[in-house]
């Protein structure tokens, strides 16, 4: 894979960039309008830091109406918009473009309404995920998507991703918890998709809508479910001899019918990196571990633990380790999820998001060894194995622009392996600018002709974050 | 008012999706699209000439149970789908409605109506709609083009979600040839809770409670009371054996500030999820037109009550309260106008039940803002630029 391309800025826009301030600074007061060189800094990339383009300018909106009046004159402008929300897209969903504005909604983050009758909360779009949960956790209710990064994300970024997290094996993912949605045209226009209500009748444009990076138009509010937590949940830990072991004790206990709330599997080198940093007394000797989480009140627990460690014998688990108290559950669980951090603190890293269908995971993993190996370089493997959403983490150095070359290779060569093993190129991460010119690999000429041509029926002039998810050439087929 | 609505006169059944391909190639007029036949009573009268129908386009492609999805062909029918997944102690998760008692049609339901009208049952409120479990599609647009979206893996989030947009739209942007379910083990064990005598509004609170506890409710309904039966409020669980225990005496004591719950046998509790999962209170030859409305469950005990105020209307509750199932006069707007009023945008009805005249003038689905209905048309054009794929039949326009 050669270094991903941005097109080249629009000389008419940028000939004009002191115009365009001027009209914004009309739209907006000066402290929700970053202009100046230092302070766009901060926003010329996202969670993918090997990619960086200094935007124009940085608008930060409060409320619907400013949002729909910076569209409506970007509209008119033709000025384009690269919405964001806390900026950890892993994909580059939110690395701007020269001739570009940002369009960030942090200053929108307020709770609106919260309603445990109806089991739904109403949230401007940019509240964090982890604030949605804080909302409505005196009540015992929770937010189920969870991704890895959700003290920082926005709901804004979840929905336009589409994000998952650790417990959508039982949960579901963003498009799953979503109701409804506020969301701005790119002429201004404002409509409300949903509402307070399950499947509206009529074209699901709210299914649309969620994991659309941005393209379709910006949400301001969301309206999403909540759901009363469990009395308790403890998870389980096994280690196991071979990566295919832990594979074959995943299918076993799915087709024992059990649904746990989580099955998260690491590899040896997962293991080593993750303990190193979280001591969590994971096993340093097994070559695979699986965490298993269930949910329940104790009794529940002891007895699907029951089933599941026996399963687990049956598949020559090694090591078992059971939680015995919130302290110990919390050690398992900050392993990890601090997996990816722990693994910044070695190497930089680039993390996968294909997926497979579960009776692949063996062979997929075994084929990524052998891909990055090829390469001369290591893999970590940590991922959510009940849904078959992998993430190798291919480590490099990101100062050695060779190795990055080989690094981005390798993650390709794995993501088209995915995709030849009958799964996608990105489970939860969203494609961005990452795996924008792999969606050929996926799609055929049809299938992505048709996606245009949807994607043209809510931004013709192509305005909204034009460089992501649709490789550059071909677009003039819809 | 005169209707003469041309009775089809060219069927065409396609035996592979490149010759489904071919024929929307060739035509040269719209073409309603068909399943089993058995909900064609749904939605607004197609004006086609001729027809599309599945039926050779059969037959599941891949099941692997250890993998929890099944693809199957648009034609399947859904007992050939549901006796494979039973066999191997799975299900879908949505509880598909079964349209035959409500439409009064013989013949056999396909998967590709129930991906089409994307009607879900009971368990939506634990599980999700039809929806959330559709992982894939593969349909021909209406320019001829063979095209998928999402694949056969439970997570996926590459390019645009036609999935979804397929899912529902009424055959309106495609002929869908294939498609791809996530699915869930079949509960070991169900019970049935149920309280006697509640009115709806106290009723609501009863199944807020249920569905805001810890125990996963997998259903919540009321049945107010009918001829000489008392109403009825259903909490349904389902889980193992020994967790289904438990979970009874815990929802037995938060239920006590409403009554007594009362275990219903397994055999009768299943019958009436079944009977509230396709509407069998207003099945046919009840000539009475039938309203699915869905909205918020603490407003719908009011919307009720503000419709009967209007007219004579009867109702049931699904979803927690979540979804209203009302029969009334099928004459004039089939009450169109005073339960749209009544609901003042808080939710979606749906006329799923009335003669072809009155689904003729009468906005069958939730009339939209003009934004959204700007951007159904736009979509519609996306996908079908020269109108043929059912024309007329999710909106008058399209």
């Amino acid at each position: 894979m050669t270094e991903i391309a941005f097109p080249a800025p629009d000389p008419r826009i940028m000939g004009r960039r002191d115009a365009i301030l001027a009209g914004l600074a009309a739209l907006l007061p000066a402290e929700c309008l970053v202009t100046s060189e230092d302070e766009r800094r901060a926003y010329e990339t996202d969670a993918l830091t090997a990619y960086r383009r200094m935007p124009l300018a940085v608008c930060l909106p409060r409320s619907t109406e400013e949002v729909a009046a910076v569209l409506r004159f970007c509209h008119a402008e033709g000025v384009k918009v690269v919405a964001r929300g806390a900026g950890t897209s892993l994909a580059g969903g939110a690395i701007p473009q020269e001739d570009a504005i940002v369009l960030g909604v942090t200053k929108m983050a307020r709770i609106l309404d919260v309603n445990f009758e109806d089991r739904v909360i109403r949230v401007e779009a940019g509240v964090t995920n982890l604030a949605v949960t804080a909302a409505v956790a005196e009540k015992g209710f929770f937010y189920a998507p969870d991704p890895s990064s959700q003290l920082a994300c926005t709901i804004a970024g979840n929905i336009a991703m589409n994000s998952g997290g650790a417990h959508c094996l039982k949960y579901g993912v963003t498009t799953n918890n979503v109701l409804g949605v506020k969301m701005v045209l790119i002429d201004g226009t404002v409509v409300d998709i949903g509402g307070d209500f399950l499947d509206a009748g009529g074209l699901d444009l709210l299914g649309l809508v969620v994991g659309s990076e941005g393209q379709l138009g910006v949400v301001t509010e969301a309206t999403l479910r909540i759901l009363r937590a469990a009395e308790g949940a403890r998870p389980v830990l096994f280690g196991f001899g071979s990566s295919e072991a832990a594979g074959e004790c995943v299918a076993a206990i799915i087709g024992a019918g059990l649904i746990p709330v989580a099955m998260e599997f690491m590899d040896k080198p997962a293991i080593e990196i993750c303990e190193a940093f979280a001591k969590a007394g994971y096993p340093l000797d097994v070559e695979a571990l699986l965490i298993v989480e269930v949910e329940g009140s104790d009794e529940e627990i002891e007895s699907q633990l029951a089933r599941i460690v026996e399963i687990a014998r049956a598949h020559g688990v090694q090591v078992i380790k059971e939680s015995k108290s919130a302290m110990e559950t919390a050690a398992i669980w900050k392993g990890r999820k601090s997996a990816f951090g722990a693994t910044g603190r070695v190497a930089d890293y680039i993390c996968m998001d294909g997926t497979v269908p579960t009776g692949q995971l063996p062979y997929v993993l075994k084929r990524t060894g052998e891909i990055v190996a090829s390469y001369g370089l290591r893999v970590a493997n940590v991922f959510h194995a009940g849904d078959g959403n992998m993430h190798p983490l291919i480590l490099y150095n990101v100062n050695d622009p060779a190795e990055q070359a080989k690094a981005e290779a390798a993650g390709a060569d794995i993501l088209r392996l995915c995709v030849d093993a009958g799964g996608c190129l990105t489970g939860e991460h969203g494609v961005g600018i990452e795996k924008r010119d792999l969606m050929t690999h996926q799609f055929n000429a049809e299938d992505l002709a048709q996606q245009l041509r949807v994607r043209a029926a809510f931004d013709p002039q192509w305005l909204l974050n034009p460089a992501k998810v649709f490789p550059l050439e071909g677009r003039d087929a819809a | 008012m005169s209707l003469a609505l041309a009775t089809p006169v060219t069927v065409h059944a396609p035996r592979s999706e490149a010759e489904a391909a071919e024929i929307v190639r060739a035509a040269r007029g719209p073409l309603a699209i068909e399943g089993g036949g058995t909900r064609s009573g749904y939605g607004r009268p197609a004006q086609a000439a001729a027809t599309l129908s599945t039926r050779n386009l059969a037959g599941i492609a891949l099941y692997n149970p250890a993998e929890m999805t099944i693809v199957a062909r648009a034609g399947t029918t859904v007992s050939e789908i549901e006796a494979a997944l039973a066999e191997q102690g799975q299900m879908l998760p949505f509880e598909p409605l079964d349209p035959r008692p409500l439409w009064g049609g013989a013949g056999e339901p396909t998967i590709g109506g129930v991906t089409a009208s994307a009607l879900a049952g009971p368990r939506r409120i634990q599980a999700g709609g039809v929806r959330d479990s559709l992982v894939g599609v593969r349909f021909v647009n209406g320019r001829g083009d063979i095209v998928k979206s999402g694949g056969r893996v439970m997570k996926n989030v590459t390019g645009l979600d036609l999935v979804k947009l397929q899912c529902g739209a009424m055959g309106a942007l495609g002929l869908i040839v294939e498609v791809a379910f996530k699915l869930l083990p079949r509960p070991q064990a169900g019970a049935t809770l149920a309280l006697d005598g509640l009115d709806d509004a106290r009723a609501v609170a009863a199944l807020s409670a249920a569905l805001g506890s810890p125990f996963e409710a997998s259903g919540g309904a009321h049945l107010p009371a009918r001829g000489g039966a008392p109403a009825r409020t259903l909490v349904r669980l389902e889980n193992f054996e020994e967790s289904i225990r438990y979970r009874v005496a815990q929802m037995t004591t938060l239920l006590a500030p409403f009554g007594r719950a009362m275990r219903l046998d397994d055999a009768e509790a299943d019958a009436l999820w079944r009977d509230i999962r396709d509407a069998r209170p207003f099945a046919a030859p009840d000539a009475r037109a039938v309203w699915r409305v869905s909205t918020a469950p603490s407003r719908s005990p009011a919307l009720v009550a503000a419709i009967g105020a209007c007219m004579s209307v009867e109702a049931f509750y699904d979803w927690g309260g979540g979804l209203v199932w009302l029969a009334c006069d099928a004459a004039g707007d089939a009450g169109a106008s005073i339960i749209r009023g009544a609901l003042a945008g808080g939710g979606h009805a749906t006329l799923m039940r009335a003669p072809d005249a009155v689904r003729a003038a009468t906005e069958v689905f939730q009339p939209q803002t003009a934004a959204l209905a700007a951007l159904g048309a736009s979509l519609k054009q996306a996908f079908d630029p020269d109108r043929l794929f059912n024309p007329g039949r999710m909106v008058a326009r399209h």
